[in-house]
């Protein structure tokens, strides 16, 4: 992992003792709201429906075991006992006081994290594949790439005023676990004809009101060059993205509304100036970051242990068919930790949680976690033998849910529950999804299928890219639902396409079902997935089984 | 045609906690909404407003919401969004509801 050096540690011990002096001048009166509230937005201090919402930053994902038990420190001592990881990669902490903030920030001090840039209309956190450094299907390791562009990016004096928030995601494999096309950038890793690594850069995509799949500036970009083109793509978006309306400010809207050859255009004429003017990053810079992500040493044994346990327990076997992936070395596996238990809240655990992830990590993963868009937990690198013990103790910890990829592992937001911005509850409905079709005992037999849920029109539910996704809005009073299909976040990204009108809360997980059952009687055979079901028959099966033939079946409104 | 006026009471986040706030009577922050003091008229809910917002060194964000009266004479919420906030967040038991 990336260790700070000494100006890192300086630049975030300083923000600190700054921030602390900030609070303490608003608590006595000396700072007005307005005032404060800009400053406690750059460290990531929100203010919610019931409480205050600290957002930390996980750059790309990547967590160690200390860090881990610092969150499950930070959630017990100065939260209600859990913490809540985002679709961004982060953790939020839903009940701190405003008085404790800065002894927060400076417990995460001690572990060289921060909240810096997890708000405001800055560079925000860097995210990545979740699986980089271990995946079997992996070009390189997207990290060294991602943590150049924390670096590049954290207080970047230009770029702190941008139009809007910007993201950027990595990914270092030909499947997109990062969804990189529904970033501000998407830096997909690719080699050229003669083999060398660099990027294809894509750029615009966004989801929230205005949902658009990003567009490829750069079919190739060398890995050289990838600092001056960001800030050549930067620099052109901060002064033509627009100021004049925030719900047109994203850059997705300026590559809309310049259009995409002229949008390039002007990209590489900002690149080469830039380019001109770029030393190019210091050599020992390079190697200091690829060695903090040095693959570690694996022990290339294989055991029986493994497929002996899978023959022996089913619900062993049920687990690693879902939430075992394929590492790069055979000996190994991927395991993704489940925060999705039937009828739990996405994304949530608990200290007590957090602190056994902690030490499996410690104990079996080689000190390495990451969290995913997804509001799960990786153990990146655990040995296939280790993989039973390792069940057993997630068994104990209530993180043994078998249901990765399945009906059950969805993406929610916070929603009204606790989102000042929320139009409706995302994790009731969430709930209640997972509980039915728990009971009807058919998750698996429907295959993978990705739910993802989003309380209002910004859509950090990604709900636009859901297989089925669930707007929940306002209607005249009451929460309301509407459902889109087909949407996909990987390579393929395609925007949902919305059903039609809405339901009401009591009728929302009968709509699925009717969609659900819909399938199920439509597909080919049971190899045919949701996704591919959906495609080859478009939406107008689904719209009869919700809606009826004549459009009144269910309760939609 | 204007809109008939409905009562509203002010509601706002408390400085150091951040918990949900009522202005009541006597210009003070309730947790509880019953105790909130119930703006009749336009101009009376923008003098309450006003009131509370001159308390910026208690509270954050003031604003005024719509309320109705219950039979016990006080006020209850009325949109869906000031019902969560008067008892916390619907997947665990805690925020208001776990305090009251």
């Amino acid at each position: 992992m990336y260790r700070y050096n000494d100006f890192d540690e300086a630049f975030v011990r300083n923000r600190v003792a700054e921030f602390r002096e900030q609070v303490r001048r608003r608590i006595d009166g000396s700072l007005t709201e307005d005032e404060f509230k800009p400053l406690r937005l750059k460290n990531g201090l929100y203010l919610q429906l019931h409480a205050y919402m600290l957002r930390v930053a996980i750059p790309y994902g990547t967590l160690n075991s200390r860090q881990m038990r610092q969150l499950a420190l930070i959630a017990e001592r100065f939260d209600k006992g859990y913490g809540h990881f985002t679709t961004r990669q982060n953790i939020q902490f839903n009940w701190p006081r405003l008085k404790d903030v800065p002894d927060i920030l400076e417990l995460l001090a001690d572990v060289e994290m921060h909240s810096i840039q997890t708000s405001g209309n800055c560079i925000r956190n860097v995210t990545a594949d979740h699986f980089a450094g271990a995946a079997a299907d992996e070009i390189e390791d997207p990290r060294p790439t991602a943590e150049l562009v924390r670096q590049w990016s954290t207080d970047h004096p230009e770029f702190q005023y941008l139009p809007r928030k910007f993201k950027i995601a990595v990914s270092g494999s030909p499947n997109d676990r990062a969804v990189t096309k529904a970033n501000d950038i998407g830096l997909r890793m690719v080699r050229n004809e003669a083999g060398e690594p660099g990027y294809e850069v894509i750029v615009g995509g966004g989801l929230g009101r205005t949902p658009m799949i990003g567009k490829t500036v750069r079919e190739f970009l060398p890995k050289d060059d990838l600092l001056p083109y960001l800030e050549a793509i930067l620099q052109v978006y901060n002064l033509s993205g627009r100021r004049d309306n925030k719900y047109k400010a994203r850059i997705k809207i300026l590559v809309h509304e310049t259009g995409l050859d002229e949008l390039k255009a002007r990209i590489e004429d900002a690149f080469e100036r830039q380019k001109r003017a770029f030393p190019g990053v210091p050599a020992d810079l390079i190697r200091q970051i690829e060695e903090a992500f040095a693959p570690p040493e694996f022990e290339n044994t294989q055991s029986l242990a493994y497929e002996q346990a899978q023959a022996d327990n089913p619900a062993f076997r049920s687990f690693v068919e879902t939430n075992v992936a394929e590492h790069r070395n055979p000996a190994y596996g991927i395991v993704t930790v489940s925060l999705k238990p039937i009828g739990g809240t996405p994304g949530d655990a608990t200290a007590e949680q957090m602190r056994v992830l902690a030490d499996l990590a410690e104990r079996y993963g080689h000190d390495e976690l990451r969290v995913s868009h997804e509001q799960n937990i990786i153990l990146p690198h655990v040995r296939k033998a280790d993989v039973p013990t390792v069940y057993a103790a997630l068994g104990e910890a209530g993180l043994a849910t078998a249901n990765i990829g399945l009906l059950s592992d969805i993406i929610a937001c916070p929603g009204m529950d606790y989102c000042s911005l929320a139009t409706a509850r995302s994790i009731p409905v969430a709930q209640a999804i997972s509980k039915r079709f728990d009971e009807l005992n058919l998750e698996r037999e429907i295959g993978p299928l990705k739910i993802k849920i989003s309380g209002c029109i910004n859509a950090c539910g990604h709900h636009h890219v859901g297989h089925i996704g669930i707007l929940g809005l306002d209607k005249a009073g009451r929460e309301n639902y509407q459902i889109t299909l087909g949407g996909d976040g990987t390579e393929s990204a395609t925007i949902g396409e919305r059903t039609g009108p809405g339901f009401d809360a009591e009728d929302i997980v009968p709509a699925i079902e009717a969609i659900i059952e819909a399938y199920l009687a439509l597909r080919e055979d049971a190899s045919e997935t949701f996704l591919e079901a959906y495609r080859r028959l478009g939406a107008e099966p689904f719209k009869q089984a919700i809606y009826g033939e004549n459009g009144d079946k269910a309760r939609a409104a | 045609m204007a809109r008939e006026y409905k009562p509203r009471i002010v509601t706002a986040n408390d400085l150091i906690e951040g918990d949900v706030v009522y202005f009541t009577a006597s210009h003070n922050w309730s947790r509880d909404i019953g105790e909130a003091v119930v703006a009749w008229s336009r101009e009376a809910a923008e003098q309450l407003l006003a009131a509370a917002q001159a308390q910026e060194n208690r509270v954050v964000g003031p604003y005024l919401a719509e309320t109705d009266i219950g039979e016990d004479n006080r006020p209850q919420p009325v949109h869906f969004r000031e019902v969560f906030r008067t008892r916390g967040p619907s997947n665990y038991f805690h925020g208001k509801q776990a305090e009251t």
